[in-house]
């Protein structure tokens, strides 16, 4: 089905309602608000894009409009599906589409918390990454922030007149919140956490001797070891079975992405590293290719396969350490960890002497890379991808895959079925091992990925530990493209025309999407024409993928919340932003 | 047979363990506390534990490994400073945390802006490693450090006299780049040179018509 066809037969279904979106340098259809369920229900049942991506949100204060962002596709390949719905800024209300997208359910909440719209027919619309004494939603255009200068990086007080000051001393400690009326943080009752415990669904049973059994109510975390950061899952119990469990977050958040909207283009390259801080090439060639998008620049033959290997690098070591950290979560105390770490070690060596830096590594530019391979870092690449990796993947292969321990603890657990994982928009290895063969770099190829013969590892039974194996095979695949890469990478230039710090970006939107060690990592951006990003939206797989985690537990022991959560492997700098 | 696989897994850590002995005794002593020892341990061939003995033992630092900036001067034929900076303000402006701050110097007659920083000062506790500025420094004036052991008690704030580092500290932590760079310059100002002679000659010959 061509373009034209699909716009013909969405004409013909929706008459009314459903207008292209004319606006310049803009893509999609505008929905009417109360045509939204219905185009939905459509879209999911006639149209086959069954997978609801991401749900954000775009003010434009000049226009009094608050504008919801969806984007859709369908799991069996192909380009995306944007559409809008527009509402009045002062009192912004969208209906919900959680009955249709479950995964919509963390994104409307995100979308609530920071730009305030209200989406009717959600059932637990709170707060998902700031707390509830926050005063406003700070992706508004209107809202500033404590320590606020300008709008727009650069600031003007930092030269050629330039004074040091700290901003905390202008706006000392105590001095820099706002909070909303009548609020007083000292007398302040967490009223968030009863409609959290309320969020959890009541249970009282009855045993066969007509004992009648409350139900607990336990927090896991913020601090605790296994959430591998600061993350805290509040369940009820009965007994040490989890009955209901919902995830709290936010306790690393710094607005991401009001921070690249003060940002220039460029300077948000390094805060990408700080995402998803284990695999920081993916999160720069994400950013890359959604700004190169609207940019229109080409990007030299020799950049794309170092861009390539690079992330592919990235890929082995994220998964490297996901298994590890998987292992250490089931009680493998250390060992298995720390072998990953070793090979995790050497890839990041590599890194550091490409990029100048292991984990933080700023490399992509516009149109190119930051600088060319260093003399030696190929040969060392190619010892590793023909040599060690390998070796040592067959190694932890042998030394866990078959494992006793680890195959009782993980196999048949943490079930989700293949519609489920679609229906939470699941992303990377959670959704393919659950028996959904989508990679980006198969479905919706990006860079040059069409070149390379691999295959698209999946895994059917859905469960922890094939969501632990499915790692071991990408790592696998990833070697085999790397091997292909490094073969056949060129000569030549490793940036289209000459670096620049400043330009100026063409109005319009753009979405740009790899297939990250996580899973779908996405990044919108909406340019007003000057060279700030006006909207700068990150779709966290880490985040998204916690969707799926409350299903997926129900029925476990705590302990096996867990097994769940290391296996679904989320970084909290990505989940909290 | 229930417990083969750990059994299995468990021969991998003792083949590790063995190994590790096994590469100390061929390495007969020298595996450790030197720069081949080194090499060898962060190098596809290491079978053994992979640890560096830090403090002691450092790892080497690539080329292009970053730190927070310094800022580079020539030292002239007397001794004299000439501070490559011209305060032209773009790592400033590119800096993505906002973490440096210049003031441009002022001549004291004409009140003009001249080519030097009066006051350079960055913020290391803001500074994020990224290398933006020294990427887009036109002069070869601002780079990144080696040296990353600057923790301390207090804020690190560098003022202008604790950022300049003479271009032989520069040289000796990045040849290859420095080298590099210097042939661009070179180039330049040759370029430049043969334009002002073309140009002087160009005046002779019209002077002498």
């Amino acid at each position: 089905m061509t373009e034209s066809d699909f716009a013909t037969r969405l004409n013909d279904r929706f008459p009314e309602g459903v207008t292209a979106d004319e606006r310049e340098g803009y893509q999609g259809y505008i929905i009417a608000a109360d045509k939204l369920i219905e185009f939905a229900t459509a879209l999911r049942d006639e149209f086959e894009f069954d997978y609801l991506s991401s749900v954000t949100g775009v003010d434009y204060p000049d226009e009094g409009k608050l504008e919801a962002v969806y984007h859709a596709y369908k799991t069996i390949g192909g380009a995306e599906l944007v559409f809008k719905v527009q509402t009045d800024r002062e009192n912004p209300e969208i209906p919900s589409l959680i009955d249709i997208y479950p995964g919509a359910d963390f994104q409307e909440r995100e979308a609530w918390d920071l730009l305030g719209i209200k989406f009717t027919g959600h059932p637990d619309l709170r707060r998902i990454l700031l707390w509830e004494g926050f005063e406003g939603h700070p992706l508004r255009k209107d809202w500033q922030e404590a320590y606020y200068e300008a709008d727009k990086k650069p600031f003007k007080s930092r030269w050629p007149k330039a004074e040091y000051t700290r901003a905390e001393a202008k706006n000392p400690y105590g001095a820099n919140v706002k909070y909303p009326d009548k609020f007083d943080p000292e007398k302040w009752v967490p009223e968030g956490e009863d409609a959290l415990y309320g969020s959890l669904a009541k249970y009282e049973t009855t045993d066969k001797d007509g004992l009648k059994t409350d139900h607990l109510t336990v927090n896991l975390g913020p601090q605790h070891p296994s959430t591998h950061g600061v993350f805290r899952i509040a369940a009820t119990l009965d007994g040490e079975k989890i009955m209901n469990l919902n995830p709290v977050m936010g306790y690393l958040h710094r607005n991401h992405e009001k921070i690249g909207e003060r940002n220039t283009y460029l300077q948000n390259m390094p805060f990408t590293d700080r995402l998803d801080y284990l695999s920081s090439l993916s999160n720069n060639f994400g950013y890359a290719i959604a700004v190169e998008k609207l940019i229109g620049i080409e990007v030299p033959e020799r950049a794309e396969y170092i861009r390539v290997i690079m992330a592919e690098l990235t890929r082995v070591q994220n998964h490297l350490f996901a298994i590890g950290m998987f292992l250490n979560d089931i009680g493998a105390f250390f060992t298995p960890s720390l072998y990953a770490i070793e090979e995790r070690e050497l890839v990041l060596d590599v890194f550091e002497m490409v990029t100048g830096s292991r984990m933080m590594c700023n490399y992509l530019r516009f149109g190119g890379l930051a600088r060319d391979l260093p003399d030696g870092s190929l040969q060392k690449i190619r010892d590793l991808v023909f040599d060690r990796l390998p070796r040592k993947t067959d190694e932890m292969d042998r030394f866990l895959s078959e494992n006793e321990i680890l195959r009782s603890r993980t196999v048949g657990q943490g079930y989700l079925s293949t519609e489920d994982a679609i229906k939470y928009s699941a992303a990377g290895p959670v959704l393919r091992a659950s028996g959904v063969p989508y990679d980006i770099r198969r479905a919706d190829p990006y860079s040059i990925y069409d070149r390379f013969k691999f295959d698209v590892a999946v895994r059917y039974n859905g469960d922890i530990y094939d969501r632990y194996y499915i790692r071991l095979d990408e790592i696998r695949e990833s070697i085999k493209i790397l091997q292909q890469a490094v073969e056949q990478i060129p000569e030549g230039e490793i940036q289209t025309g000459k670096p620049r710090y400043q330009m100026k970006v063409p109005k319009g939107e753009s979405y740009g999407r790899v297939e990250g060690p996580k899973g779908e990592l996405g990044f919108y951006l909406v340019s007003d024409g000057t060279g700030n990003p006006y909207r700068y939206h990150v779709r966290a797989p880490s985040f998204i993928n916690l969707t799926a985690f409350g299903p997926m537990c129900k029925g476990l022991k705590v302990a096996d919340v867990v097994a769940v959560l290391g296996s679904i492997d989320i970084v909290l700098g990505e989940t909290d932003r | 047979m229930y417990g083969l696989g750990i059994l299995k897994g468990l021969s991998v850590t003792l083949k590790r363990f063995i190994n590790t002995y096994v590469d100390d005794f061929e390495w007969r002593g020298k595996r450790y506390y030197t720069d081949e020892g080194i090499a060898h341990r962060s190098s596809k061939d290491a079978k053994g534990i992979f640890t560096i003995q830090y403090p002691e033992e450092k790892m080497p630092v690539p080329e292009e490994f970053r730190y927070v900036p310094f800022l580079v001067y020539d030292e002239g034929e007397n001794g004299e400073i000439n501070n490559r900076c011209t305060a032209c303000g773009i790592c400033a402006k590119v800096c993505p945390p906002q973490c440096i701050w210049i003031e441009r110097a002022v001549d004291k007659k004409t009140g003009r802006p001249v080519q030097n920083p009066a006051a350079f000062t960055i913020d290391a506790d803001i500074c994020m490693n990224c290398g933006l500025c020294a990427e887009f420094c036109p002069f070869d004036s601002i780079k990144m450090d080696h040296d990353y052991e600057i923790a301390s008690y207090g804020r690190t704030v560098y003022h202008l006299e604790d950022l300049m580092k003479p271009a032989s500290y520069y040289d000796e932590i990045r040849p290859i780049n420095s080298a590099k760079e210097s042939e661009i310059r070179r180039i330049a100002e040759e370029a430049k040179a043969a334009k002002k002679a073309a140009r002087e000659a160009k005046k002779a010959a019209q002077a002498a018509k």
